[in-house]
């Protein structure tokens, strides 16, 4: 082990510390005082880890810890990504957890542990240092998926996310198992190297089936995707924008290391299968969701659909469709943290507001509120000028660079089909509220936390929609990096690959 | 002078917008967002006025460029410029602004902050598909437009607003799906965005023409609907007696007839050829059918609804007869459509402000009462059905002519039935409403006539429309001067070669 390898795992160091000081401080305080304040300490490690990324970029790409993990602008691309999600997830947190609710500074430990999870699977290159990063980051969501333990539905969202999710890493652990037993190893690039010249291709196929099970269920893609509305419509709000992004973000990163590292010797197989997936994903999504009352599930079905776009992307030729999946992630989660955001503070923690028709009016009460859920809603139609379309508009541009003309021509239709209901919701928003309404329940107050998350996410989704060059930038940098270093003359040793930091 | 004709087409696209945020900054106080929209929209229309007099007659091509790179990869370009096809186009969107606003004066009671905020996003929005030379620029601007409009119409309809705006909405925006994957099939191809290279490329014969058939034809489609043609018109009565005045007024026809010529005829002449005798027809059919319609309806807003079907039916005809001066009289036509139908507009906004019902049978005998609005409604409707001297006459004959010369004498036969009806359901409509006996609900009510904001936009329309009709060359002498639809002919007596030629050179000289 070399001492500079430290650096090459700094956000999820700073990260680690943070999740036990907030759990140290928890467990010293005295059990009346308020916990409010460790979701600043949270948000400050966050913050800092965010930093630590950037930093990152700096050093030279490169392995560590005996290539287990690697930094590459493509993992600190996701690390970025994830850091900030997990940031404003922290923020709409902080003023919209009740005062008084219990074990507030587990909630804390758990996003941030969650978040550790998260980084390390974008950045691990063995595979057994990924299993081990995916388990981190969701066990950490199961708990927190439950976290109304007084409302019934909590408990039962948790309950069903822990059976089929374990159940789907038990996929994933299985498809490693079979690649080990192909090529006697479980690091990505000597996998890489291998797996072209394995003997038993139906070995490999099934290995790689396998694992793409595992990581289709984490991204929620049809027809992986039946624990999704249940446990969105359970979990609370703050959460389930956090669940709905990071811990996606993560899967797909490793959903592309996976495809374009691991198995580019079988682009012959996975691209019909993820063009089904794609395909039944956005379909499936977006009929469930036309016919949803809950705006939870709605959004849940939702997100099923945009996995389908996402995986759109696939179907573009290498760097392109790399590119346009990762910029398409970023803009995922900028406009679905944010109507999340919106909904938490609509509807509080414990969802006042459940159905379409309780949002009947919702710009008059609170004009901010209002439009913001319409620019959001907007964006994830799809309108120009938001994060959404230039998302959309290069994933089907990739698309259809890699020839798939149908994939793009069905992804778009099916975006028109769900402008329907997006833009139900919208329009229910504007209408002037009902005489016979009941004075309604004060909303959530908005303190500086909360409108500094609402002013990220916002200012995210239209910069992206503007002027998203920045991002593109460092898409593309991170699209070429992902990809196995060619192998130096005559060795293959583990050691070969270490680089030393600087 | 010359720093503002550099960048006049950025101050165009950026007042409004301004404006937008300036409305939405200030507080919702009394009429304070009508003033300050008021003042952005007059701004504007002294730019686009300023627009058409700078405007170089001599110059081919497009003039007030301006051409940079927005987003690298793919090469997006913000690329602006106006000819003689959407130099008038430009000038009637900062016409219209100034009135929609005037008609919304007393009509929009709550809310005005978001309602004016909204509007101007939606000229900004019309601005930049007139203007926009880059596809995605251009696709940029014809989505946006649909937002403000479909939030307004759900927020301030007169009944069932969101059924209404998601009908409005998603007519326009399924269509546009196939559209962005026509344009991104043609980056794929040619790996460029810009409105004169894709039409010098197509036009030197690399593309394969199967695929570009299809592509053509999502072109037309997403247009189509936009008109809207017959039978894609569903969605026209329910946004016309739905929407406020003021965007009703200007949602119909000038975008998609505008992208019609530009974007279909301008890009694909082959297969716009091939496909037009089928437009032809339902160009025809939707000119009888709405003419037919409107002599059946009850409530005035409907009413014009289908008489708007018919005229940009007989403008779509112009188009697709495929002459030079059919394409004269169609751009003409648009501009008449758009004065006389905002004329009209306020006038029938003035009375439903007044007696709160859109049912004709409930008025009658109103020219007594009101005179002013009377007189200003007959000389409309006259302008409407194309009295000569009057400005619908000009075009209404520029394109019957082209089409009994140049294209077939019995299309040209049924269209002039069209018109015909026209004149009579529109004059059944003043009798009813302006003469006869005082009805119940007419004579028990007292109610003011023309207030003088109004009658400042009336004046000026009124003018405009005799001027129009009298000395058409002022418009016609630029209209003429546009870059496009080139002719298949010009085409192909080009070789192909020199084209590409011209291209690189083109793109040599960008640099």
């Amino acid at each position: 082990m070399n001492p500079g390898d430290i650096l090459r795992i700094l956000p999820e160091i700073v990260l680690t510390l943070t999740g036990v000081l907030i759990m140290l401080i928890d467990a010293s305080l005295p059990p009346r005082l308020p916990r409010r304040t460790l979701g600043w300490v949270a948000a400050f490690g966050v913050t800092l880890a965010l930093w630590a990324s950037l930093w990152q970029l700096s050093l030279p790409v490169g392995t560590a810890f005996y290539s287990t993990v690697e930094t590459s602008p493509f993992t600190i691309f996701f690390h970025v990504l994830i850091c900030g999600i997990v940031l404003v997830v922290l923020l709409l947190s902080l003023d919209t957890l009740p005062e008084d609710s219990h074990h507030q500074g587990e909630y804390y430990a758990l996003i941030v542990f969650g978040a550790v999870g998260m980084c390390l699977l974008t950045s691990g290159i063995e595979l057994l240092v990924i299993f081990i990063a995916l388990e981190i980051s969701s066990i950490s969501t199961y708990v927190l998926a439950g976290y109304r333990k007084e409302s019934g539905r909590g408990p039962e969202a948790a309950l069903k996310y822990f059976l089929l999710g374990s159940f789907a890493t038990g996929f994933l652990l299985y498809g490693i198992a079979l690649a080990f037993g192909a090529t006697g190893t479980t690091q990505v690039y000597e996998l890489a190297q291998y797996l072209p010249n394995a003997q038993n291709h139906m070995l490999v196929a099934a290995a790689m089936a396998l694992m793409l099970v595992g990581i289709l269920f984490k991204v929620s893609a049809a027809p992986f995707h039946v624990w999704t509305p249940d446990v969105y419509e359970g979990a609370p709000s703050p959460v389930v924008a956090l669940m709905s992004t990071a811990p996606k973000a993560a899967a797909f990163a490793l959903l592309l290391r996976v495809l374009y590292e691991i198995f580019p010797s079988l682009h012959q197989a996975w691209a019909p299968l993820l063009w089904c997936v794609s395909v039944l994903s956005m379909t499936v999504g977006n009929l469930a969701a036309l016919r949803q009352q809950n705006v939870k599930r709605m959004l849940a079905y939702s997100s099923i659909a945009h996995a389908g776009y996402l995986l759109a992307a696939l179907a573009g030729l290498g760097a392109s469709g790399i590119a346009a999946a990762s910029f398409y992630t970023a803009a995922y989660a900028a406009m679905n943290v944010g109507i999340f955001a919106v909904i938490t503070l609509a509807s509080g923690y414990d969802d006042a507001r459940v159905l379409i028709a309780d949002y009947r009016g919702l710009i008059y009460r609170s004009p901010v509120l209002g439009i913001l859920l319409i620019f959001f809603l907007t964006s994830l139609v799809g309108i120009p000028f938001t994060a959404g379309f230039f998302g959309k508009f290069y994933a089907f541009a990739a698309a259809m660079g890699g020839n798939a003309n149908w994939l793009a021509l069905i992804g778009l239709l099916n975006s028109g089909l769900a402008a329907a209901y997006y833009l139900r919701l919208a329009f229910v928003t504007v209408q002037a509220p009902a005489e016979s309404q009941q004075p309604e329940q004060a909303l959530s107050r908005a303190g500086v936390a909360v409108a500094a998350a609402l002013l990220f996410t916002a200012g995210a989704t239209f910069l992206l929609g503007v002027v998203p060059t920045r991002v593109l930038q460092a898409v593309e940098t991170g699209a070429h990096t992902l990809q196995v270093p060619s192998v130096e003359s005559g060795s293959s040793g583990v050691n070969a690959s270490t680089q030393p930091a600087p | 002078m010359s720093y503002l004709n550099e960048s006049i087409l950025t101050i165009l696209l950026l007042t409004p917008l301004a404006g937008a945020i300036v409305v939405a900054l200030l507080p919702d106080r009394g009429k304070l967002s009508a003033w300050v929209a008021l003042l952005t929209t007059l701004v504007t229309f002294v730019f686009t006025l300023h627009l058409a007099a700078q405007f170089n007659l001599g110059q081919h091509g497009f003039q007030f460029e301006i051409n940079r790179l927005w987003i690298e990869n793919p090469a997006i370009y913000y690329h602006v410029g106006v000819d003689g096809l959407s130099l008038w186009l430009v000038v009637l969107v900062g016409l219209l602004a100034p009135i929609g606003i005037v008609a919304s004066w007393n009509a929009i009671e709550r809310r005005r902050k978001i309602f004016y905020s909204l509007f101007l996003v939606q000229q900004t929005a019309m601005l930049g598909v007139f203007l926009s030379l880059d596809l995605i620029l251009y696709y940029g601007f014809w989505e946006l437009s649909l937002v403000p409009m479909a939030v307004l119409i759900a927020m301030f309809a007169r009944k069932d607003g969101s059924r209404a705006a998601l009908k409005f909405f998603l007519f326009t925006f399924i269509p546009s799906a196939p559209l962005l994957v026509a344009i991104l099939w043609l980056y794929a191809r040619t790996g460029t965005f810009n409105f004169s290279d894709l039409q010098a490329l197509i036009a030197s014969g690399g593309l394969p023409a199967g695929p570009l058939c299809w592509v053509a034809f999502a072109f037309l489609f997403a247009f189509a609907v936009k008109v809207p043609v017959f039978p894609l018109h569903g969605w026209l009565a329910d946004t016309y007696s739905e929407a406020p005045v003021a965007l009703a007024m200007v949602v119909a026809g000038k975008l998609g007839l505008y992208s019609m010529l530009r974007f279909h005829i301008g890009l694909f002449p082959v297969q716009s050829r091939a496909l037009a005798p089928w437009l032809i027809a339902l160009a025809v059919i939707g000119l009888l059918y709405g003419a037919c319609l409107a002599l059946v309806q009850r409530d005035f807003w409907r009413l014009l609804a289908f008489a708007s079907l018919s005229h940009l039916s007989l403008i779509v005809l112009g188009i697709y007869g495929l002459t030079f001066t059919g394409w004269d009289g169609a751009i003409y036509q648009i501009l008449n459509h758009g004065v006389v139908d905002g004329a009209l507009f306020l006038l029938l906004g003035v009375l439903e402000v007044r007696y709160a019902t859109s049912q004709i049978a409930s008025y009658g005998g109103l020219a007594t009462k009101l005179p002013q609005t009377a007189t200003f409604f007959v000389i409309t409707s006259l302008a409407m059905i194309g009295l000569p001297m009057l400005n619908g006459f000009v075009g209404e004959f520029l394109i019957l002519s082209s089409t009994f010369t140049g294209v077939s004498r019995g299309w040209a036969v049924a269209a002039t039935f069209g018109v015909i009806l026209g004149a009579a359901y529109m004059l059944w409509l003043v009798q009813r409403v302006f003469y006869g006996p005082l009805s119940d609900m007419t004579s028990a009510r007292p109610a003011q006539d023309l207030r003088a904001g109004e009658l400042a936009i009336l004046w000026p329309l009124a003018i405009l429309m005799l001027v129009m009709g009298l000395a058409p060359t002022l418009w016609l002498s630029a209209i003429e001067n546009r870059t496009g639809p080139p002719t298949v002919k010009s085409f192909a007596a080009v070789p192909s070669s020199s084209l590409m030629l011209n291209l690189a050179a083109l793109r040599e000289g960008k640099r």
